[in-house]
């Protein structure tokens, strides 16, 4: 099974002098979705994109399955942000795309985008155009996307950040599933409290300047979602209200941190 | 999921408004031809003018008849067309198939940016008849000289258009191929060309115009067939007739060439322009 992992690792971007990574180590293998979060400025993306091969860390080493990691590769699938679907595409072209990059022929790799989409509840948009989607169906393509290609372990780039609360909270059961039903690590992150404590298992909270962990948390609201309770009532449990204003408090001291930090 | 397919469904209603509004733009624009032809046609049939400077519009067509059916300088109106459409034609094929690799390599790689960027730069403010002479003291007098005209005229604006698609690829979409595993040339194929398609076909577009009205006036100079020899040689003669219905034809030509290319841009990139 697939272990990704991190040590102590820098990053810097070329020309600053300050860090924006400092320090990290972590480990995610399977049955985990690991979730970083932290405010903006602390890294997360950086981290992100560590790991996803686009930046190369200044120090410390990451590997996968003990193979060091270098530039992007399909073992490492990722979920953007903003889609970042293909428009000149229809839907299941875009899913197939990266079984079409390792030459997988038409037939199959159409079989197989279709599996992706009924994965993601998409079945039957075959041939819709991009742009008739609705921006949570435009996720759950990327996520489609992301699985075809079978990668090792999925990385999430505050996925649902452009979506509305009410869409947002269906794309994170949709996502407890699909974790569930395929067994891949996933590292997701967010800068939402209660869909970090809501999805992760392992949970990191991230501080800026230079972005570092401040706290790890293992939690088990989104396996016992993924094992039948029902979303509302683990939201509405004391224990998940308890940990979300624990975070929420630890959120928010770094911030008043910070910012005596910045008046001193 | 119920709720997104009916905001999929109710969210591009076909009203009749802007269709009538379109409607009307159209028909004010026929009113306007046929108002301008109504004025030259009154002026000339008053005699306000003589027809060595502007012939009635009945004589235009049927000097359009004459010289479909037996022609003027040895050749019909459809072998001089022929002749000017064949050089456009063989020049714009030449420039796509260099100037759209060219323009990838330009905003693809910086040496060949460095190299290209200024060579391209340096020749493309030249008007092409400037250099014209030289490509006739080099090429001769016969057709190369004017496709290599018109190759270069179009060379340009290709170029630089697929050069500026290129350079604003989307990011995010390239490393989302990355993260699929594309190569560098399968990022060229499924990302960067088609992300390039909407500016090329810009770019083919303003390439087309200044090639046809760079080939006309090359016929105008040298060339013993093609609608600008046409008009130019009846300048001579003051068949003005027949230099009315060169212009027209030139004018109908570009005006052809121009929807067809934008018929082909809604067709090949119908995403271009929608909010995604």
């Amino acid at each position: 099974m697939a272990l990704l992992q991190l040590e102590r690792i820098s990053a810097q971007y070329p020309g600053s002098p300050a860090p924006v990574l400092a320090d990290i180590s972590l480990t995610l293998g399977p049955q985990q979705l690991l979730v970083a979060l932290g405010p903006s400025g602390s890294g997360k993306t950086s981290l992100l994109n560590l790991i996803a091969g686009f930046v190369e860390p200044s120090a410390g080493r990451i590997t996968l399955d003990g193979v060091p990691v270098k530039g992007p590769g399909a073992e490492r699938g990722v979920v953007f942000q903003d889609d970042a679907l293909l428009p000149w595409q229809d839907v299941l072209a875009n899913v197939a795309f990266g079984l079409e990059l390792a030459g997988v022929p038409r037939a199959q790799r159409e079989v197989r985008a279709r599996e992706m989409l009924a994965l993601v509840d998409l079945a039957g948009f075959d041939s819709r155009r991009i742009w008739q989607l609705s921006g949570g169906q435009k996720q759950r393509v990327g996520l489609a996307r992301a699985l075809a290609a079978d990668p090792r372990v999925l990385l999430m780039d505050e996925p649902f950040g452009a979506l509305d609360a009410f869409t947002r909270e269906q794309m994170q059961e949709l996502l407890l599933q699909v974790w569930r039903r395929t067994a891949k690590p996933v590292f997701l992150i967010t800068h939402d409290i209660e869909e970090a404590v809501f999805l992760a298992t392992d949970l990191i909270l991230l501080a800026p300047n230079p972005g570092q962990i401040v706290e790890r948390l293992t939690l088990d609201f989104g396996q016992r979602y993924a094992a039948g309770e029902s979303a509302r009532a683990i939201k509405s449990d004391p224990r998940f209200i308890e940990t979300r204003e624990h975070v929420l408090a630890r959120v928010f001291s770094q911030r008043s941190a910070a910012q005596r930090q910045e008046r001193a | 999921m119920s709720t997104y397919e009916i905001a999929a469904k109710t969210s591009s209603p076909t009203s009749p408004r802007p269709l009538r509004r379109s409607l009307g733009t159209r028909w004010i624009s026929v009113l306007t031809l046929v108002s301008l032809i109504t004025l030259w046609w009154a002026v000339t049939a008053t005699g306000l003018i003589e027809p060595l400077f502007l012939p009635p519009p009945s004589a235009v067509l049927q000097k359009a008849w004459l010289l479909v059916t037996s022609g003027y300088m040895d050749s019909t109106l459809w072998q001089h067309l022929g002749a000017s459409l064949g050089r456009i034609g063989l020049g714009l094929g030449f420039a796509v198939l260099t100037a759209v690799p060219v323009g990838i390599a330009i905003g693809h790689n910086r040496i060949a940016r460095g190299v290209l960027d200024p060579l391209i730069e340096f020749y493309r403010p030249i008007p092409p008849l400037a250099y014209l002479p030289l490509i006739v003291i080099w090429c001769g007098i016969g057709e190369l000289s004017k496709v290599l005209l018109i190759y270069l005229a179009i060379f340009a604006p290709i170029a630089i258009a697929t050069a500026t698609g290129v350079r604003t690829v989307d990011p995010t979409k390239l490393r989302a191929a990355q993260s699929l595993g594309a190569t560098r040339a399968q990022l060229i194929r499924h990302v960067i060309l088609p992300s390039a398609l909407p500016d090329i076909l810009t770019g083919v577009r303003i390439g087309l115009g200044v090639g046809w009205s760079t080939l006309v006036a090359a016929e105008l100079i040298a060339a013993t067939s093609g609608l600008g020899f046409m008009v130019q040689s009846a300048a001579q003669f003051l068949v003005t007739d027949v230099v009315v219905l060169g212009i027209l034809v030139i004018a109908l030509i570009a005006f052809a060439m121009e929807m067809g290319l934008r018929a082909l841009q809604r067709k090949l990139v119908p995403w271009h322009g929608q909010t995604h």
